[in-house]
């Protein structure tokens, strides 16, 4: 422990999704995230009560984890673009039966096939929902592979706790490009005994269902209202944030994953020209941090949104700032990563 | 007095909510039958996806999940990895099994994974009203035949059965019929064998069972089991296609 190693993205996360319980790991290979699928091949098949396989689809992929999760066993999958679009139905049934689990999502460029660099276009379909129904996912947002690790390690923990899924949503870039991490030893997390629920065999108790439906429209509204309550506790304890040089800011940028990273290289440049700007960088998406913008957005600052994308979490931005002051938005599209010089001139156009 | 006879243990006393004459109630006892002959209803995990299937979590008296359609096997493989001493089967129909779940129901027997299948195959999409199944025969009339099942631009009626004991790790695959006493003892006779080749961890087990849907077919109940001596047995022979001892 303490020791740093270095390591890619994408494996970064398969270690600490070993370190975190998972030994369950159901997949299909997709560029960028083809790495993790491999690693949890070369580990998990040489674990006992393990397993690993590769699924025949991203549908059989995301199912296996349903039937895993049922049994309450630490499992995860993992995909990008085209494949966690396959996977949403399976999504939404994971969330409609409350079953824990973690999906990765190390984003390419969309939509269509479109291509293997980064890009943070699936922001919409990561937070508000994705497949059909009503149904929230928890999505956290890494932007070092130091923050996959330990991201991957608490996204476990949140699934568990609140029995429900948890999206990493990564970009290309953080699951193909390596850094130094460490693999802190956690503090033991108190988490709810999956023991009144899960599917073992029903030896000395009275059988469990788990089931993804009801066809009494009554009782299906409570069931997805009780799903909502559940989110509201989310959003009230949940939100994760990074907010850095936020005193006497002129403008705030407001970015996450790899964007975030960039921007922070933008502020100290600024610096050196005299110009302060601040950064809010949401980690959790959902629940996104809501509060901290709205209260910025009192003070009068401006915001510049800059996203790997036509503008999706922008609009998340501008619902918590409720026209209070502007909010302007610079991206990138198509694989392409917004310059440091590029985001400098964007904060210098509203000064 | 002696019981003679009495409800199995593995089956709960909600009634079943089937049509009158549809031969899933016949299929769920005897699932459920084998499964207390077998003493294994307390390590048994079923697995119900869409379709006519959906209730079953209701009548078994063992844990239960509900899968999306089609997605059945992958569902228990997830289960059975992470649960190798459970008893895991699926109750999937001709929709599920045939249609858009051929992928999952394909590779989990080629993986050979240790699960049990009960495949019902009626002919028609029982559930949503009696639409074409992939296994419905040629000529037959549904919503979506309505001039019957013509070969040119539906192909043919899948024999599952017979398709999926190509693959070398299917290692119980079989087909049976509810239509009459002598093929209902054969059909319980197969489902154990089935379960069997599970309990001695020797891989995936698929038994088809050919049964009457007389509400979407338009038939009697009488009428219905003989449909299925006569028009469907004849395409879908029944029999074992894969047996343990062949595959060892």
């Amino acid at each position: 422990m303490g020791e740093k190693i270095l390591m890619k993205g994408n494996e970064a996360i398969g270690e600490s999704a070993i370190r975190a319980g998972c030994r369950f790991f159901f997949g299909y290979p997709i560029t960028p995230q083809s790495e993790l699928i491999a690693y949890m091949a070369k580990k998990l098949l040489k674990m006992e009560d393990a397993a690993f396989v590769q699924s025949e689809s991203e549908i059989a992929a995301i199912n296996m984890v349903y039937g895993a999760a049922s049994t309450g066993a630490r499992v995860m999958t993992s995909s990008s673009g085209p494949g966690i679009s396959l996977k949403q139905e399976g999504i939404s049934y994971l969330s409609v039966a409350e079953l824990p689990c973690v999906v990765v999502n190390i984003m390419r460029s969309g939509p269509g096939l479109g291509n293997i660099q980064p890009a943070q276009g699936d922001y919409f379909q990561a937070t508000k929902g994705g497949g059909h129904g009503d149904y929230r996912l928890i999505v956290l947002a890494p932007s070092s592979i130091q923050e996959l690790v330990d991201l991957t390690s608490e996204a476990f923990d949140l699934a568990d706790k609140y029995r429900n899924p948890v999206m990493i949503l990564a970009d290309g870039l953080l699951g193909q490009m390596m850094e130094a991490v460490e693999f802190k030893e956690k503090p033991k997390v108190e988490l709810p005994d999956k023991k009144g629920w899960t599917l073992t065999g029903c030896e000395g108790r009275e059988p469990h269902c788990i089931i993804p439906f009801d066809l009494d429209p009554v009782a299906f509204e409570k069931w997805t209202n009780n799903l909502g309550e559940k989110y509201i506790k989310i959003k009230e304890k949940e939100v994760r944030y990074e907010a850095i040089n936020m005193e006497d800011a002129e403008l705030i940028i407001v970015a996450y994953g790899t964007v975030a990273r960039i921007a922070k290289t933008v502020i100290n440049n600024a610096k050196k020209e005299g110009i302060n700007i601040g950064l809010i960088r949401p980690i959790t998406l959902f629940p996104f941090p809501e509060e901290i913008i709205a209260s910025t957005a009192e003070k009068a600052k401006n915001f510049l949104v800059v996203e790997m994308s036509q503008g999706q979490m922008v609009e998340d931005v501008r619902l918590a700032v409720e026209g209070k002051t502007e909010v302007h938005f610079y991206g990138r599209t198509g694989g392409m990563i917004p310059s440091q010089e590029e985001i400098l001139r964007e904060v210098k156009r509203y000064l | 007095m002696k019981k003679v006879f009495g409800r199995p243990e593995a089956l709960t006393d909600v009634p079943f909510t089937y049509c009158p004459g549809c031969h899933h109630g016949i299929a769920n006892r005897l699932i459920a039958e084998v499964i207390d002959e077998l003493g294994i209803r307390e390590k048994t995990i079923g697995v119900c996806p869409v379709g006519c299937s959906v209730y079953a979590y209701l009548f078994f008296k063992c844990d239960m999940l509900g899968a999306s359609h089609g997605r059945a096997p992958a569902a228990a493989t997830g289960i059975k990895r992470a649960r190798p001493n459970s008893v895991v089967f699926t109750y999937q129909g001709d929709g599920d099994v045939a249609a858009i779940g051929t992928a999952e129901i394909v590779h989990a027997a080629n993986r050979g994974e240790n699960i049990t299948a009960i495949f019902i195959n009626n002919a028609i999409y029982g559930m949503t009203g009696g639409q074409m199944a992939p296994t419905t025969l040629i000529g037959q009339v549904t919503q979506t035949s309505p001039y019957g099942r013509d070969e040119k631009t539906m192909g043919y009626p899948i024999k599952m059965a017979e398709m999926l004991s190509t693959l070398k790790r299917a290692t119980y695959i079989s087909r049976v019929a509810l239509n009459k006493t002598a093929n209902i003892v054969k059909a319980k006779k197969s489902i154990k064998k089935a379960f069997q080749t599970q309990l001695e961890g020797k891989g995936f087990s698929l038994v088809e069972i050919l049964s009457a849907c007389p509400t979407n077919w338009g038939l009697s109940p009488v009428e219905a089991s003989k449909w299925v001596e006569e028009k469907m047995i004849p395409y879908y022979p029944l029999g074992e296609f894969r047996v343990p001892e062949e595959v060892e």
